[in-house]
C-alpha cells in the first residue's frame, strides 16, 4: 500500500516477512480462534448491518455502542468483585454471573443506541437531511461519545478482571478447544439464529424489512417507520452488548475509551464481505474476516496484522465483488 | 435516497418555488442557495463584498494578507497564544491546518466525498520528507525542498489507490475505507520495521539557508520562517484551488455534489471527477505533511492519529463545506483554540465532535456559508442574479404595503 515500499523493494526483509511454518503449526488453534472472533465481529457487524438495511447509514457510532457494552461488563464484575485472577467459582455462579453480566451489558449497549437514534439521527431525519450530513453527524457521534468516556475514565484502559479460567473441553486435530470458545461461538450463534428468525418470521422482522425495501411504501402500507427504526437500532444495541461480553472474556484489557473503533472498522469489514444489508452475510462475514485475519497475523508475525489485513479484505471485497458474498440487501432477502 | 434535492438551474422565474422546495428538502453541506436564507450570520458581509468593484477587494486582500504575514511579528496581546504557546509556532501549525482544510474541503465541500482518513496522507507526506531526508533512513537523500513535490507525487498515487476501489461504490463506503486507511497508515508505520515505529526519523530536513548567528533561518523552533513559508505554499494553492473551482473540473466537482446520478446523465465523466477531488486533496494533504514534518524535524508514529482527521473534517464543517475563505478560517480555529485556551486543550475531541453533530443538526452550511454554484457561473452572473432576485423579494413587499394603506 505504501509507496515507499516499491522503492525499497531491494531491502524487503526489512519490511515484511512471512512465517509459514509458524502457521503450518498453528494452523488449527489459529482457525478456532479465528472463529472465536469471528463471532464477536458477526455480532457487531449485524448491528451495521440491520442499521445499513434500514436507513442506508453507516451508523459509526456503533463501535461506541459495543463499547458502552463493554463499560457494561466491566462495572458488573468490578461490583460483583472479580480481579485480575480468575477465582474459583462452580459452574452454576458462572452462569450466574456470565448472565448478569450480559443483561447489563445489553442494556447499556440498547441504552445507548436508544439515545444515539433519537439525539443525533432523529432530528435529522425529520429535516430530510442528506446522506453526507448523516454520516458526519455519525462520525461526530461516535467522537462524542468516545471523548465522553475519556473524559470519565481516562486515557488508560480498565483493570482486566477475569471471569473463569478457561478449561480445555475436548481436542481436534490435536488442539484443544477452550470452554470459552466453545460457548463464545455457540451463544453467537444460537443468538444469530434468533435474530435471522426474529427478522424472516415475526411481526417486527416484516416491518424491518419491509422499511429496508421501501419506507415510503411500507409507511403507506401501515408499518411504523419510526418505531421500526428504533427497534432496528436496539437490536443492534443488544447484539453489541452480547458481542461486548464476549469480547471481555477473550480480552479482558480491551476495556478502553477507543478500544471500540479498530473492532468497528472490523466488523463493518465483516458486513461488506458478507453482504451488508444481509443478516445471514454478517454471520458468515464475521467468520471469514475472523479466520483470515488470525492466519494474517500468525503468517506476519504480529498481532495488529490482523487490522490490517481486516482492512484490505474490505478494500479487496469493494474493489471485486462490492455486494459481498451473499449479496442480497436485508430488503429483498425471502419474505 | 439521492445524495440531493435535484439539479440547479440559475435562478430564473421561478426561483423562489426553488428555494422554498430546497427548503422543504434540505440541502447538503456546501451546497449553495438555501444558504442565504439560512445564512444570516456572515451573508450581509458576502453580499457587501460581492458588490465591490474589484480594485478595491483586491486592495483589501493585500491588506488582509499583508497582516497575515506580520501576524507572528506583531504578536498582538489577547490573540497571542503565550505564555503556553510559543505564537509564531502556533501560527505555522495554524497555517498548516488552514492547507489541510484546503485540502480536504476539495474533497468535501466540492465533490461532497467523505474522507475521513486525511491524516494518512499527511502521514504520507510526513513520512515522505522524513524518509528521504532523515540520516536515520536508508534511502537516497535529496534536498527538503525537493520532497515537498515528491510528497505531493506520492500521496495522489495513494490517494488513487485508495479512491479506484471506493468511488466507483456509494459515497459511504467512502467513508469507512478512509477511516479504515487512516488507522492502517499508523499501524503499518508501527510494525513495519523499516518505518521505525516509535523511534521515528530524527533531523528531517529543512530549507536551506542560514541566519547571521549561525543557526539555521528554518530551524524547528523558528516558527516565523515556517509560517512564511507555509503562508506562501497557502495562498499559491489558494490560487489553483480557486482556478480549478471555476473550471470545468470545479464544475463538475459541483455537480457531482449536487446529484451524482444527474450528472452522469448529463455527460459529467463523475468517476473521473471523483478520483482527480480525491487525488488533489491527498496530494494538498501530503503537501502540508512534509511541510509538518520538516517544521518539526521529526516523525514517528505517534503525531498520525485517526483522530486527528476528524479534527480536520471539523474544520472544514465548522467553516462550510465548499467554501474556501471558510476552510481557512475553521482549519485556523481548529489548531488556534486548543493553543489559546489550554484549559480546554484536553477537551478538544468531545469539543469538535460535539460541534460536528450539533453544526450538521441545526446548522449544516457551517458558519460561513458557500454559494459555491453560482461562483462556477461567475462573479457577474451571481450579482445580475441577485439583483433580479432582490427585485423580487422586493415586490411583495411593496404589495403588501399598498394593500395596507387601502
Amino acid at each position: 500500500m505504501l509507496p515507499t515500499i516499491l522503492l525499497a523493494a531491494p531491502v524487503s526483509n526489512d519490511w515484511i516477512t512471512l512465517d509459514f511454518p509458524s502457521l503450518a503449526q498453528n494452523f488449527w488453534s489459529a482457525t478456532f480462534d479465528g472463529l472465536t472472533f469471528g463471532s464477536i465481529y458477526a455480532l457487531v457487524a449485524l448491528g451495521y448491518t440491520l442499521v445499513y438495511g434500514v436507513l442506508n447509514l453507516i451508523n459509526f457510532a456503533h463501535s461506541e455502542v459495543f463499547i458502552m457494552g463493554c463499560y457494561g461488563v466491566w462495572f458488573t464484575l468490578s461490583f460483583l468483585g472479580f480481579g485480575p485472577s480468575a477465582p474459583n467459582l462452580d459452574i452454576g455462579q458462572i452462569i450466574v454471573n456470565l448472565l448478569l453480566a450480559f443483561i447489563v451489558a445489553i442494556a447499556a449497549s440498547a441504552l445507548t443506541a436508544f439515545l444515539l437514534e433519537r439525539l443525533a439521527y432523529k432530528p435529522l431525519r425529520k429535516r430530510n437531511a442528506p446522506r453526507l450530513v448523516f454520516l458526519i453527524t455519525a462520525i461526530g457521534a461516535s467522537f462524542t461519545i468516545q471523548y465522553l468516556i475519556f473524559i470519565w475514565r481516562g486515557p488508560v484502559p480498565e483493570q482486566a478482571l477475569t471471569m473463569f479460567k478457561p478449561t480445555p473441553i475436548f481436542d481436534v486435530f490435536g488442539t484443544i478447544i477452550y470452554s470459552d470458545q466453545l460457548i463464545i461461538v455457540c451463544a453467537a450463534v444460537i443468538m444469530m439464529v434468533v435474530t435471522d428468525l426474529f427478522i424472516s418470521k415475526s411481526r417486527t422482522g416484516r416491518g424491518i424489512r419491509a422499511v429496508a425495501q421501501d419506507p415510503d411504501t411500507a409507511t403507506l402500507m401501515g408499518v411504523n417507520k419510526e418505531r421500526i427504526i428504533i427497534t432496528t437500532f436496539v437490536i443492534g444495541g443488544i447484539l453489541a452488548g452480547a458481542a461486548a461480553l464476549f469480547y471481555v472474556m477473550k480480552i479482558p484489557s480491551g476495556v478502553v475509551y477507543n478500544g471500540g473503533f479498530i473492532l468497528g472498522i472490523k466488523a463493518f469489514a465483516a458486513a461488506v464481505l458478507g453482504g451488508i444489508g444481509n443478516v445471514r452475510g454478517a454471520l458468515l462475514g464475521g467468520l471469514l474476516l475472523g479466520l483470515i485475519g488470525n492466519y494474517g497475523q500468525i503468517l506476519l508475525g504480529n498481532s495488529q496484522w490482523t487490522d490490517v489485513v481486516a482492512f484490505m479484505v474490505l478494500v479487496l471485497v469493494l474493489l471485486f465483488r462490492p455486494e459481498g458474498i451473499l449479496g442480497t440487501s436485508l430488503g429483498r432477502s425471502k419474505a | 435516497m439521492s445524495m440531493s434535492d435535484g439539479p440547479k438551474p440559475l435562478h430564473t422565474a421561478k426561483s423562489e418555488q426553488i428555494d422554498e422546495d430546497r427548503e422543504a428538502v434540505g440541502t447538503p453541506p456546501g451546497s449553495s442557495s438555501a444558504a442565504r436564507r439560512k445564512g444570516k450570520l456572515f451573508g450581509a458581509w458576502s453580499d457587501r463584498w460581492a458588490a465591490l468593484p474589484r480594485q478595491k477587494q483586491w486592495l483589501f486582500l493585500i491588506v488582509v494578507v499583508a497582516l497575515a504575514y506580520l501576524l507572528p511579528v506583531i504578536n498582538p496581546p489577547f490573540i497571542s497564544t503565550e505564555p503556553g504557546n510559543d505564537f509564531p509556532l502556533a501560527c505555522q501549525l495554524m497555517a498548516i491546518y488552514a492547507l489541510v482544510a484546503v485540502g480536504l474541503n476539495i474533497v468535501i465541500g466540492y465533490a461532497g466525498l467523505l474522507d475521513l482518513g486525511y491524516i494518512a496522507f499527511f502521514a504520507v507526506g510526513s513520512y515522505t520528507a522524513a524518509m528521504l531526508t532523515s540520516p536515520d533512513s536508508a534511502f537516497i537523500k535529496i534536498p527538503y525542498l525537493w520532497t515537498i513535490p515528491v510528497a505531493m507525487a506520492v500521496t495522489m498515487f495513494v490517494g488513487v489507490l485508495l479512491g479506484l476501489p471506493t468511488l466507483r461504490l456509494r459515497g459511504d463506503y467512502l467513508a469507512i475505507v478512509t477511516l479504515g486507511f487512516g488507522e492502517i497508515v499508523r499501524i503499518l508505520a508501527t510494525i513495519i520495521p523499516a518505518m521505525k515505529g516509535q523511534v521515528g526519523f530524527q533531523n528531517v530536513g529543512h530549507p536551506p539557508g542560514v541566519g547571521a548567528d549561525g543557526i539555521p533561518i528554518f530551524a524547528n523552533s523558528n516558527g516565523t520562517p515556517w509560517y512564511w513559508l507555509t503562508l506562501t505554499i497557502l495562498i499559491v494553492i489558494l490560487f489553483l484551488v480557486g482556478n480549478l473551482e471555476r473550471s470545468r473540473v470545479g464544475r463538475s466537482w459541483i455537480a457531482i455534489r449536487e446529484d451524482e446520478d444527474a450528472a452522469e446523465t448529463m455527460g459529467v465523466p463523475t468517476f473521473k471527477y471523483k478520483v482527480w477531488a480525491f487525488a488533489m486533496g491527498a496530494g494538498i494533504g501530503g503537501l502540508a505533511g512534509a511541510l509538518m514534518g520538516g517544521q518539526v524535524g521529526f516523525v514517528n508514529n505517534q503525531k498520525f492519529d485517526v483522530v486527528t482527521s476528524i479534527l480536520f473534517v471539523a474544520a472544514v464543517v465548522l467553516g462550510g463545506a465548499g467554501n474556501k475563505v471558510g476552510a481557512i478560517i475553521g482549519g485556523a480555529l481548529v489548531a488556534y483554540i486548543p493553543l489559546r485556551f489550554t484549559a480546554v486543550a484536553e477537551y478538544k475531541f468531545l469539543i469538535f465532535g460535539l460541534a460536528l453533530c450539533l453544526i450538521m443538526i441545526y446548522r449544516s452550511h457551517g458558519l460561513l456559508a458557500a454559494r459555491q454554484q453560482l461562483l462556477a457561473y461567475g462573479q457577474k452572473a451571481y450579482a445580475a442574479v441577485k439583483k433580479s432576485n432582490d427585485a423580487k423579494n422586493a415586490q411583495p413587499a411593496t404589495n403588501l404595503g399598498e394593500e395596507l394603506s387601502k
